[in-house]
């Protein structure tokens, strides 16, 4: 034990910057330039606002990123708890005196950009609940004060943010904190009930939903109900993708987000202008740096000798899955339309802070693989 | 141990469930993919179809409308550049400084003003506002010249149709104008090529030949944005001008017509005899055409109806009136044909004659004495035609007349408004008027007066058929597409048959039983004419190259009392809508003729007087311009 703290505690910054993960850094990099590029066409090819700030904010976040990789995971694993507070404390803060836009109350100026503190929940999540996974004992899991504890921690923000309102951003969050779970080992037969309970309330929970979320639901079932209205989105982003076809249409040639036909093109949508742009082949291309991303992420994982490490990188590996998964599915048709954007593709700052954070936790495992967590 | 079994064990229950949740993400990205591939590969075309549907947009331009031209070529309905100004609101810094400015430089009403506002809270911002249509090269020049301080605005040159001769040939063309809504939907075609500010045929030809007139629309294919702003241009294809539509009118006799009816109600139509060639057909009074391009002002409107001579009504074609003397050319004809009269048959005039107990007047009082058929339509007498009308019978007389076109249209297919006419029997009374024919009606009948009722161009057909030796011919005024020739026509015409070109027959085209009967009708107007006493031997041209025959007439538009007959009033003394019309229908040359024409001058008086001095000065142009006709006749086939 002794030699391992030792060994541990004298990794030197040349170690360390030999043991990060070239191939997961390389992908990053990679995935930065696109998205660099694929908002300079959303800017109809000229260096504009949002070029311009998504590479500033790049700029910023990738060598934040590797600022956290370089702290000890242990630190990380440490001050998880304390970190989930302080974005509780943002959402509440938030609720209160957040900035009101577009009829939600979201984000809090902080004068350099605007956070959204429910974005950097979707990582501070996963983190609180791998650092209480990590001592419990397998035994624990299943026991009544644990799971009460765990719904707690998910409960919690999730209330505040749908509150918000923020439908899609608490589904992420529930999703994350509920993989953990799994994870962690909780009965199978428990996901099956909530499932059913879930099912069996869903016409409740739609009693709940505001209008516009039950016109999005009507509209996913039945895009031509309203072409120019509700379904105009959803229509206009599968004429994009399906005229992109095998090869896409050429780097700044996308006729439909040049011409305006594509709503939300730098956030939501991002994707939908690769696709017309770069066609099957690209967005198979992008799906395929994602894959590697999260392949090598759950590898970090699976090497970690701490639970702690373990959890967070498998549970931050399937949160970027299914940050993909719901967008991709919302552009192509597949799923209604909720806000939800591409891990650093789309433009937004505190999406990719977050995403960014994560991957420097990620990293600070990889390079503390060997580290044992008390 | 145990601490660390159960660490082992769970780090296993993490890796299995991980393993699980992998199975599944692959799963999950699978059918993404699959998905894109539905999309991109399976339904590319489908939503390719669809993307270009969004961006591409069509702009149709106002097709160029085909010339028509004369026989000779000359353009009688053309198109002109017009300049225009055109505001694009959104270039516009201040739009009232804007509209103050070009108030001041154009004068523009406040009513103008007031409807380009509207307009401009109507359109898009990037539409264009039609200031004006039609600016004069100065205002197009002094706009230009203040370009600098004019931001949004933009002098365009585009086509407009133009009518070089002005009201020369109003009644023939007609003229063009915005469509109303109902002649929109009426015609496919318009509706097809419509564009706003297109103009289209109210009236006459152009109306009839809208469709070979129209043109194709120019097409510019533009990339539009979302919100319908044109970003850039992908295509122009350009249209194509309507066709060419040559008529067989001569511009030069058509003005001299208008110059000898100038000033007075009135049509004048001239026909080649043999071909059915129409080589003027003028109403008078006409109007300018070129006034409905840009929308009439009211003033001129009112000026043109109110005007009594009434210009807006084609005389030629849908003027009704009795043919007066200028029918006993037919009469005689009918009554030869039946075998009624022969040349020696004689009448005693003594200026009445009377039955069962009412007089019918000779418009000489005193008589004429003993007249043959000669003498009588030399002089036109009228007591020799009731005579001659009496034996032969109103539905003998009405057999001839038909066989010549009267009550028949005779352009019918090309102008809506012409008029069929009538020329009465007494199978038509008793079934429009339900009583019997009585025997004065043949007599004044056979006098022109009466229910006859005929148009200008049916006297001028009648003439034109009795001319050319009795034949039936079909007048035209359009060029089509094999024109016969003058000679080709008469050759085929004196063997008696013709080519009909529309039931590709040879027809018999005979109008006459005895041909010689013809020849005895021409000699006698040719006496009405060149011989001493005859009505219209005062217009008579001596040289036999200009030589014509013809015969006047004087229609009556009231009854004359007793009490009128014995004042004898001057025509200046009439008051001017009771003064008869005057009438003349003629041919020539006399030997081997070529043209008739009918003249009638509305309440002008005698036929004598007013209508057959008018025949002498256009005849002379007439026969001039005929070797040109005929050097013309195959310069250029056009097809309608």
């Amino acid at each position: 034990m002794f030699q391992h703290d030792r060994l541990n505690n004298e990794i030197t910054l040349f170690q360390k910057i030999k043991n990060l993960d070239y191939i997961l850094l390389i992908s990053v990099i990679l995935l930065s330039v696109l998205s660099v590029f694929v908002m300079y066409s959303t800017d109809g090819g000229e260096i504009l606002f949002h070029t311009k700030n998504h590479f500033v904010k790049l700029a910023v976040f990738f060598p934040l990123m590797i600022f956290v990789a370089f702290f000890n995971i242990k630190f990380w694993h440490n001050f998880s708890y304390i970190i989930y507070v302080i974005v509780i404390l943002l959402l509440i803060y938030v609720s209160f005196f957040g900035i009101k836009s577009s009829g939600s109350q979201r984000w809090m100026d902080l004068y350099l950009f605007v956070l959204q503190p429910s974005e950097l929940m979707k990582v501070a999540i996963i983190m609180c609940l791998a650092k209480y996974f990590h001592r419990l004992k397998i035994e624990n899991v299943n026991s009544f004060t644990s799971i009460t504890i765990v719904l707690s921690i998910i409960i919690t923000p999730i209330i505040f943010v749908i509150s918000q309102p923020d439908l899609g951003t608490s589904i992420l969050i529930a999703l994350s904190g509920l993989i953990i779970l799994w994870l962690a080992g909780m009965k199978i037969k428990y996901f099956i009930y909530s499932f059913i309970t879930f099912l069996i309330s869903l016409p409740f929970i739609i009693s709940f939903l505001k209008p516009y979320q039950k016109l999005r639901i009507l509209t996913f079932l039945d895009p031509d109900r309203d072409p120019l209205g509700a379904g105009y989105q959803i229509i206009q982003s599968k004429i994009a993708i399906g005229s992109g076809g095998l090869n896409g249409k050429g780097f700044l040639k996308g006729t439909q987000s040049y011409l305006d036909f594509l709503p939300e093109k730098h956030t939501d949508f991002i994707f939908t202008l690769f696709s017309e742009e770069f066609g099957f082949i690209g967005s198979v291309g992008l799906l395929i740096l994602y894959t590697i991303i999260i392949f090598r992420i759950v590898r970090i994982g699976a090497i970690s000798r701490s639970n702690f490490a373990r959890l967070f990188c498998f549970g931050y590996a399937f949160a970027i899955f299914i940050y993909i998964v719901v967008n991709l599915s919302m552009v192509l048709g597949l799923l209604p339309i909720v806000g939800s954007p591409l891990p650093i593709m789309s433009y937004g700052g505190s999406s990719m802070l977050a995403t960014m954070i994560g991957f420097g936790i990620v990293l600070s495992a990889k390079i503390n693989h060997k580290q044992m967590i008390a | 141990m145990i601490k660390s079994n159960s660490g082992i064990r769970k780090t296993d229950v993490i890796n299995r469930r991980m393993f699980i949740i992998g199975a599944a993400k692959v799963v999950v990205f699978l059918g993404i993919v699959a998905r894109l591939f539905s999309l991109q590969i399976n339904e590319n075309k489908k939503y390719l179809t669809l993307s270009d549907k969004n961006r591409i947009r069509e702009w149709k331009l106002p097709p160029t409308r085909g010339n028509i031209v004369d026989y000779f070529g000359n353009v009688i309905a053309g198109n002109l550049k017009v300049y225009q100004l055109h505001i694009i609101p959104e270039q516009v810094e201040n739009f009232n400084y804007l509209l103050v400015r070009l108030k001041n430089l154009l004068n523009l009403s406040d009513k103008r003003i007031a409807r380009i506002n509207k307009l401009k809270a109507e359109l898009k911002p990037w539409d264009s506002i039609i200031v004006s249509e039609n600016l004069s090269w100065s205002q197009f020049v002094k706009i230009n010249n203040y370009l600098y301080d004019l931001v949004g605005v933009k002098p365009v040159m585009t086509i407009s149709r133009n009518y070089p001769f002005n009201d020369i040939y109003t009644h023939v063309l007609g003229y063009v104008s915005q469509p109303n809504e109902q002649e929109i939907l009426e015609n496919e075609t318009i509706q097809e090529r419509f564009v706003p500010g297109m103009k289209i045929g109210k009236l006459g030809l152009e109306k009839r030949l809208e469709n070979h007139l129209i043109g194709t629309n120019a097409i510019q294919r533009y990339e539009v944005n979302a919100y319908g702003k044109r970003i850039n241009q992908l295509e122009h294809q350009k249209g194509q001008q309507g066709s060419k539509i040559r008529l067989t009118v001569d511009t030069e006799i058509q003005k001299a017509c208008g110059e000898l009816l100038n000033e007075k109600a009135g049509s004048i139509s001239v026909m080649d005899i043999y071909t059915g060639d129409i080589i003027a057909m003028y109403s008078s009074p006409s109007y300018d055409p070129n006034l409905f391009l840009f929308g009439i002002s009211q003033d001129e409107w009112q000026l043109i109806r109110n005007n009594p001579l009434k210009p807006l009504i084609n005389k030629t074609l849908s003027g009704l009136y009795s043919p007066g003397s200028t029918i006993k050319p037919i009469v005689a004809l009918s009554a030869l044909e039946n075998k009624v009269i022969d040349t020696k048959f004689k009448v005693k005039c003594t200026g009445k004659m009377e039955l069962y107990g009412q007089t019918f007047h000779c418009w000489k009082e005193k008589g004429h004495g003993w007249v043959s058929l000669k003498n009588a339509m030399k002089q036109s007498c009228d007591t020799y035609f009731y005579e001659v009308a009496r034996l032969l019978g109103v539905d003998r007389l009405n057999k001839t007349a038909e066989k010549f076109g009267l009550g028949k249209k005779v352009l019918g297919e090309y102008f809506d408004n012409e008029k069929k006419g009538l020329f009465p029997n007494t199978v038509w009374k008793k079934n429009n008027l339900g009583k019997g024919w009585v025997l004065g009606e043949t007599l004044i009948t056979g006098i022109g007066q009466g229910y006859t009722q005929t148009t200008p161009l049916q006297l001028c057909m009648m003439t034109a058929q009795i001319a050319n030796g009795g034949y039936a011919i079909k007048p035209k005024i359009i060029v089509d597409s094999n024109p016969v020739s003058y000679e080709d026509a008469k050759q085929s015409m004196e063997s008696g048959l013709l080519f009909d070109a529309d039931s590709q027959e040879l027809l018999d085209k005979k109008l006459f039983i005895d041909k010689k009967n013809i020849k005895i009708v021409q000699e006698a107007m040719f006496a009405s004419t060149n011989e001493r006493f005859g009505t219209s031997y005062k217009s008579r041209i001596d040289n036999p190259k200009y030589q014509f025959a013809g015969k006047t007439g004087t229609a009556q538009v009231k009854r004359i009392s007793k009490r009128e007959r014995e004042l004898d009033l001057e025509l200046e003394q009439i008051p001017y809508k009771d003064r008869d019309h005057a009438l003349y229908v003629a041919y020539g040359p006399y030997v081997n003729p070529r043209y008739a024409l009918s003249i009638i001058v509305e309440h002008g008086g005698s036929g004598s007087k007013a209508a057959a001095p008018i025949a002498k000065k256009l005849f002379k142009l007439i026969i001039d311009r005929h070797d040109l006709r005929n050097k013309q006749s195959n310069f250029e086939r056009i097809t309608v």
